[in-house]
């Protein structure tokens, strides 16, 4: 039993450090191609902020898992199916508006996650998710802004955050799937019930979605798989391109 | 470029007591998205406590033309200047 909980303490960091490890790299790649300077030093700023967090939670992975590996080892090191991210950070940056719709739709849920574990018992995730929860706060509320903005602007711009919307809703269920043996964990005080998170996500987007004057997505049935290692082909290439210099130069320092 | 969105000042107050200073501006579409703009512009390395943003349209600027009337003058009045006067020795607190 105590392996057991141990090893699901260990999923859950990661699943909390490769959410934002993930997105963080994707945000990166706008880096020097947003549309204005002022986005793009918002995107960079998201995706550090991201990245920041990644290392507190994958840093306490290691800890738990106790056989020696950091941060850096964890986010360089690991293949694909290692990987316990959801589908929704994965995704392709796209155009401009599916990059915020898959912001808005990831932060928004961020934001309820980390208010949530602030008052976890597991002192260390909570401490994290206390310093998580202003920058997810502010995360979510710029890029609402650009859902109404682009929703409720020109034919082009709505019809850009229409498609934005329909690329990335299919991969909200996921974000509030519990998994196996979890269950273990929310009793033991190490993580909270994700599907609780739920109609407060939802009242929340469609708040968004009516300043925008725009319609929830219609999908018949979401995707899932992130969460056990079952990943779509993005990731693969954007690992392919994270940890080439440190798997290229293993002793490479600044 | 046109398409643009209409430009704005920036004001940061480094911390309570001190005055806002101009330090720069930015391009936004409404005053909610100049302030998140200044913020992720200007105060990424905590620069700040507090922010204004003013439409830069709505700024009156002098006449550089008038430069010689406006400010020349000032040149030659150096007693105005609170060191022109010599304070007296026994005078203290001053």
């Amino acid at each position: 039993m105590g392996e057991l909980l141990q090893a699901a303490r260990v999923q859950h960091a990661l699943r909390l450090g490769d959410d934002a490890l993930i997105l963080g790299q994707r945000l990166g790649e706008w880096c020097g191609h947003a549309p204005t300077l002022e986005v793009d030093l918002a995107l960079a700023n998201f995706g550090l902020d991201l990245i920041g967090q990644a290392q507190h939670f994958l840093g306490y992975a290691g800890i738990v898992e106790g056989v020696g590996r950091d941060a850096d080892a964890l986010a360089f090191r690991r293949d694909v199916y290692d990987f316990r991210n959801c589908l929704l950070v994965e995704q392709p940056n796209g155009d401009f508006a599916r990059t915020m719709a898959r912001q808005f739709l990831f932060s928004t849920w961020q934001y309820l996650h980390m208010q949530a574990l602030v008052s976890l018992p597991d002192r260390k995730i909570a401490e994290v998710a206390e310093k998580a929860v202003k920058e997810v706060d502010y995360h979510a509320g710029l890029s609402g802004d650009w859902i109404v903005r682009l929703g409720d602007g020109t034919e082009e711009s709505q019809r850009r955050m229409i498609a934005g919307l329909a690329w990335n809703w299919r991969f909200v269920d996921e974000l509030f799937e519990v998994q196996d043996g979890e269950a273990d964990l929310v009793a033991a005080g190490f993580a909270v019930d994700r599907a609780s998170l739920r109609p407060a996500w939802d009242a929340a987007v469609d708040a968004v979605f009516a300043r925008a004057g725009l319609e929830r997505p219609q999908v018949t049935r979401g995707i899932t798989g992130g969460r056990i290692g079952r990943h779509s082909e993005h990731l693969g290439h954007l690992l392919a391109e994270m940890q080439f210099l440190p798997r290229a130069y293993p002793d490479a320092v600044w | 470029m046109d398409g643009e969105f209409p430009l704005w000042e920036v004001f940061v107050r480094a911390k309570n007591g001190l005055a806002h200073r101009h330090v720069g501006s930015i391009h936004a579409a409404d005053a909610k998205m100049a302030i998140d703009g200044a913020r992720d512009v200007y105060t990424r390395r905590m620069e700040g406590v507090s922010l204004w943003v003013v439409p830069s349209a709505q700024i009156t600027a002098s006449d550089p033309g008038d430069a010689g009337k406006l400010f020349e003058p000032a040149a030659d009045k150096v007693y105005r200047h609170p060191t022109f006067y010599v304070v007296p020795d026994n005078i203290k607190h001053i």
